[in-house]
């Protein structure tokens, strides 16, 4: 009781030595706040509000037009009743299973070249690189002509007497997806070997010594050693790369317009169609929010490693 | 004589051509050749009349060397109804890329200095959340913002575009700047927070002349990033402020008529002008930007 009194007694003296608590909250760093608004409404009004919004109407009956009328899974169950969904979902699986390895593995020997003290090295990082500047649109376009059967690189090799030689990829819905790869590695490679060649860079001389002493072959020291205190900056890597893979849409609309047939579609194209071409808002939103799904498969086991409980460094 | 029997100091002089090295710079010129090729193609097709970028062999240098593509696909180009060429595309992506870039630098600029300087209750959270933002798919958020900007009336126009790159830039670039505030010494706010200065002055008159590099860094980030998107251009735009990208798509993968290979190339190589000169111009400077980008603070 003794205590009690004692507190309320102490309160009004505590508030008139402070500002208020309203003046706290919305009056101090005033021009802070304001200059932190556009980042504020960001975050709350596009990256939550917005992915709320599309997650809640892809439960409703939505047409043309955004509907109140909710339908439970119904647009899901649909979705993945729809062959040219399940299709796309496939192609995107296959493709970027490969195209992450690829890029991954092709980056990361390109940076272990790089870094082996040699010369020129400014001007090959600038050729290795200059894709990446280059969007996705150039990129389909070159790799379409090149990869054109009747003109590029398989006319080529008819005319010069390799008449059996096939390099149709885009032709043929077996091997378009291929196709797919092989233009995006040529985009995207140089940027992974850039981050790989700076985690190498980051690791102390004295290790390679320590293994050079111990007689360790370098492609044990890499595998074994380098490889393992990169963990960070490949982590950080596969993520960004993955994210963008979900993300895949410019690329195919340049270089096979999701075709033949539905062969290259992707979901990020099929939520595009379904959206703002064919007025099936619902389908459109359910298949978005099943990309968000899948960034979050990829991004929550990411940050538990990163900044979950137990970090080590 | 006494100079032969004396034991050579330092490290033995190495041969040039050791057998690593030959097939380490070998490799390296064969990985060279992969990338630089399309490049070559795109430069020589687009060289080349109509029948002989049909008729010949890609990797040939033109026979006569025309520049009648290039004209044809700046000027009269057609994308669907309209053939006015790739300079309308041009002139939109600049009228989108400019205040972009310059909106959205300002933008993350200020937001990373209020992260370092100026915390509030909450402010970290936000730039958590900010953060994740950049993995969600961007056709996750399309729908809703395409109503919003409809309320706002800025649907189809440059400023709904201008407003939606600000946006989705923000997360990279803000992390960018709260990083390089983060380490200037803080010594210098408190001093200047000692003298008397608010906010905006310390922002303008320290910590701005302060970060040239970074905004320099920014800025590459956002033109090349900005000028080669697609997806924002085709859904905010609207068909007459339609970028460049979407022009060259609308050119090259038309249906109707006869493909033009050699102009399509010459259209290609316009709308990368751009970035690649950016890029050649910045050389370290774009290498730092995308490094910046994805090693964290």
């Amino acid at each position: 009781m003794a205590e009690a009194t004692l507190a309320a007694q102490s309160k009004p003296e505590e508030i008139s030595t402070r500002p208020s608590l309203l003046h706290n909250i919305f009056l101090r760093n005033l021009s802070a706040k304001i200059a932190a608004l556009p980042m504020v409404l960001t975050v709350l009004v596009v990256f939550v509000g917005c992915s709320a919004w599309s997650v809640i109407y892809s439960f409703t009956n939505s047409g043309s037009l955004p509907s109140g009328k909710f339908v439970g899974f119904a647009q899901y169950e649909r979705l993945f009743k729809t062959a040219r969904f399940v299709g796309s979902a496939e192609n995107l699986a296959l493709y970027g299973v490969l195209s992450l390895v690829f890029t991954m593995v092709v980056g990361f020997l390109l940076a272990v070249l790089m870094d082996q003290k040699i010369r020129f090295e400014n001007t090959f990082r600038t050729v290795l690189l200059y894709p990446f500047a280059l969007s996705f649109i150039v990129t389909g376009l070159v790799w379409q002509w090149i990869m054109n059967p009747n003109y590029g690189i398989q006319k080529v090799a008819f005319d010069l007497g390799f008449t059996n030689f096939r390099f149709d990829l885009l032709t043929n819905s077996d091997t378009v997806i291929y196709g797919l790869v092989i233009a995006g590695l040529w985009q995207g490679t140089g940027f992974v070997m850039v981050l790989m060649l700076a985690g190498l860079r980051s690791i102390d001389e004295e290790i390679w010594k320590a293994a050079r002493i111990d007689g360790i072959p370098a492609w044990r020291t890499y595998l074994q050693i380098v490889i393992p205190m990169m963990r960070g900056v490949v982590i950080t890597t596969l993520v960004i790369v993955g994210s963008g893979i979900v993300r895949l849409y410019d690329l195919v609309v340049a270089l096979t317009q999701g075709g033949p047939g539905f062969a290259s579609d992707v979901p990020a194209k099929y939520v595009y169609d379904y959206m703002f071409a064919r007025g099936n808002l619902g389908q459109g939103l359910a298949a978005s929010t099943m990309m968000l799904v899948t960034v979050l498969i990829i991004l929550i086991p990411w940050a538990y490693i990163e900044f979950g409980p137990k970090k080590n460094k | 004589m006494a100079v032969d029997t004396l034991e050579p100091r330092g490290m033995r002089p190495r041969p040039f051509f050791t057998p690593r090295k030959i097939i380490i710079y070998s490799l390296l010129f064969f990985i060279s050749v992969y990338y630089l090729f399309p490049m070559y193609v795109m430069i020589v097709t687009s060289l080349k009349s109509l029948d002989e970028a049909r008729g010949g062999n890609i990797f040939a240098l033109p026979i006569k060397v025309t520049f009648d593509p290039w004209f044809k696909a700046w000027d009269t180009a057609c994308t669907g109804l309209y053939c006015e060429g790739l300079k309308v595309g041009f002139l939109n992506s600049m009228k989108i890329t400019i205040p972009s870039v310059i909106v959205s630098v300002l933008i993350a600029s200020i937001n990373g200095y209020a992260l370092v300087n100026w915390r509030f209750k909450g402010s970290e959270v936000f730039f958590v959340i900010l953060l994740f933002g950049s993995f969600i798919p961007y056709q996750v958020m399309l729908y809703p913002l395409v109503i919003i900007l409809r309320e706002l009336h800025m649907f189809s126009t440059l400023q709904g575009v201008i407003l939606i790159h600000t946006v989705f830039g923000m997360p990279i670039l803000t992390l960018l700047f709260r990083n390089y505030f983060a380490s200037l010494p803080p010594e210098l706010f408190k001093a200047a927070r000692v003298d008397g200065a608010g906010f905006w002055r310390i922002f303008i008159q320290i910590m701005v002349p302060m970060s040239l590099p970074i905004f320099v860094v920014a800025m590459i980030l956002q033109i090349t990033g900005i000028w080669n998107d697609f997806l924002f251009g085709v859904i905010f735009a609207g068909n007459q402020n339609y970028p460049m990208t979407v022009q060259l798509n609308n050119i090259v993968n038309s249906t109707q008529g006869v493909k033009e290979y050699n102009v399509n190339m010459a259209a290609t190589i316009l709308t990368g002008l751009v970035p690649l000169a950016v890029y050649f111009i910045s050389g370290k400077w774009f290498v730092r930007g995308i490094a910046a980008g994805a090693v964290k603070g």
